[in-house]
């Protein structure tokens, strides 16, 4: 009955503000040169998607996003589980580490642009600047966190060191980052998509971009509809797949990696 | 004063060929100096049983002869070989758990034949064999976290006996069970080691347990510095069954003479803290 009665309030007050929004434009209370009329924004998102040249730039950047992911997360394993394994080599390169995480990864993007060109790798590069230091730090830690108890017994049951890797610390590694995941694929869109509407020739951080440059609110208010629903989209994804199975869940406490750098973007 | 106690060889029972010789060993963390000039011997087929106050070093002897931990002085050798790294020859049963989180009881039996390079499907009638003698088949597909805590102690014991071990080391194995469960596991624990004898270094806190499944009951001093200050054989027929032979009058004279002498390293490591 709660339930039912919260959804009619939500959906009143959304007819309610896109109605007053609509009525205002109409009248001429609101200019609608910078807040197009609801009615047109819809055109324009109906207009994008029912045309098969549009699902060319959603196209691009799932592939930036997915290509960013994969290739942050397998960089990121990599280099955690193996600064995870050397403590030596963790500390010497801590304060390099550090200074790269705090880069705002949107200065990085003509430098990504002038060194691999406007198309798909320049954002895919921004995108793993953004995944690799979350799956890294996700990485290290769930390496450090291995119970010594369970790696002495596994040693004398006869593990050698590469045993030990595929057995012991990448499982280890697998579920800290599979507790990331959403975090991860979260940075992945945002680095395509910032990476697109910074200088790129399609996608849809690019449609958005087009649109400013021509003085079009309504392409750039129906871009940001599009963007939020391919968001919503991937996230419902991910909840499929995020029960992950309780024995992969981090034996340790959480911990949220510092991500100095990246809240500059997001 | 500390010489002459030292001095004490812990032989092993007679006719029993050597296994393991702890030879006038010393482990230390740092300046600290956790067990001094050890000499132990252990039977093939001897089950030895370490008693001795909590922190007094008995996790770090075992530790020593697993190969976990090098001795600061002296040498530990299983079957005559010196033991200079991590021992695979050994089943280490360890008072923690030890299961890999991620990995079924099957697979977790199942590691040491696989880094072993035995093939899958005679892997496969193994564990299964293994699973099915310490009661739990029909469990291969649990993982840890859906197991109780005995029976990850008995996917620990499969775990830890099925590669074959010539020296089975065991620290304080079920002081995290239930009293019922413990002696359910004991008596299985002597089942299990009745059908094929070996070494077994078995540390415990727990003087009735050190005294019913072993052979021989070994005290360690208080520590810092700790060390063996007397050795009792247990002269008590086998078969046994851990509940019933409590009520043997040997059983509770031996007690009575351990105690004695565990009472004092017990008080003297209390009045340290
Ligand atoms: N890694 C270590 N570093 C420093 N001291 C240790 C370490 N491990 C054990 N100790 C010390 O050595 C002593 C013996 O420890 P332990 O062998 O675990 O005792 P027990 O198993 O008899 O309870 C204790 O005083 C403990 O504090
Ligand atoms: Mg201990």
């Amino acid at each position: 009955m709660q339930a039912v009665n919260v959804r009619l309030i939500q959906v009143a007050l959304l007819t309610v503000l896109l109605g007053g929004w609509q009525l205002g434009v109409t009248t001429g209370v609101i200019d609608r040169f910078f807040f197009p009329a609801p009615l047109d924004i819809v055109q324009q998102v109906i207009t994008w998607v029912i045309d098969p040249g549009f699902y060319k730039h959603v196209g691009i950047t799932l592939s930036e996003t997915v290509l960013g992911y994969l290739i942050g997360t397998g960089l990121g394993v990599a280099a955690g589980v193996w600064l995870g394994l050397s403590p030596f080599t963790a500390r010497i390169l801590d304060p390099f580490i550090k200074a790269i995480n705090a880069i705002p990864r949107v200065v990085l993007a003509p430098i990504f642009v002038l060194w691999l060109g406007l198309g798909l790798w320049s954002k895919v590069a921004l995108a793993v600047t953004l995944v690799f230091f979350v799956t890294f730090f996700n990485a290290m830690q769930g390496v450090r966190e291995v119970n010594p108890v369970v790696l002495s017994n596994t040693r004398i049951l006869g593990a050698r060191r590469s045993d030990l890797l595929r057995h012991v610390y990448f499982p280890a590694a697998a579920s800290w980052i599979l507790s990331s995941l959403r975090t991860s694929v979260g940075f992945a869109v945002v680095g395509a998509i910032i990476g697109e509407y910074l200088g790129a020739s399609a996608g849809l951080g690019y449609l958005i971009a087009r649109a400013e440059g021509n003085f079009d609110a309504v392409g750039v208010f129906a871009g940001i509809i599009i963007l939020a629903v391919f968001v919503l989209i991937i996230d419902l994804l991910l909840d499929c797949r995020r029960k992950a199975p309780d024995h992969l869940a981090p034996q340790g406490r959480r911990r949220t990696p510092g991500l100095s750098g990246s809240t500059n973007v997001r | 004063m500390s010489i002459a106690a030292a001095k004490i060889e812990a032989v092993s029972q007679p006719g029993l060929p050597p296994m393991v010789t702890i030879d006038d060993v010393t482990m230390a963390f740092g300046s600290f100096v956790a067990v001094e000039n050890v000499n132990l011997t252990v039977g093939n087929g001897e089950f030895l049983s370490i008693v001795g106050p909590t922190g007094c070093g008995k996790s770090t002897i075992l530790n020593a002869i697993a190969g976990l931990l090098k001795p600061a002085k002296g040498e530990v050798s299983i079957d005559g070989a010196p033991v200079k790294s991590v021992q695979n020859n050994i089943g280490y049963l360890f008072q923690q758990d030890a299961l890999l989180p991620w990995k079924t009881a099957f697979q977790n039996v199942e590691l040491g034949l696989m880094f072993r390079g035995v093939p899958v499907e005679e892997r496969r009638v193994k564990v299964m064999a293994w699973l099915e003698k310490v009661g739990l088949k029909g469990f291969e597909g649990r993982f840890p976290h859906q197991l109780s805590g005995g029976q990850r102690k008995r996917v620990q014991m499969a775990q830890a006996l099925i590669t074959e071990p010539k020296v089975i080391l065991m620290d304080e194995p079920f002081s995290a069970l239930d009293i019922h469960t413990r002696h359910l596991m004991q008596n299985e624990l002597l089942r299990l080691w009745q059908e094929d004898r070996r070494a077994v270094v078995m540390i415990t806190h727990d003087l009735e347990e050190a005294i019913a499944l072993g052979d021989r009951v070994v005290v360690l001093a208080a520590g810092p510095r700790s060390r063996v200050i007397e050795s009792f054989g247990v002269d008590l027929e086998r078969p046994r069954n851990v509940s019933e032979i409590k009520l043997d009058p040997k059983f509770m004279t031996l007690y009575r003479d351990i105690w004695a002498s565990l009472r004092g390293e017990v008080e003297k490591s209390y009045a340290s803290r």
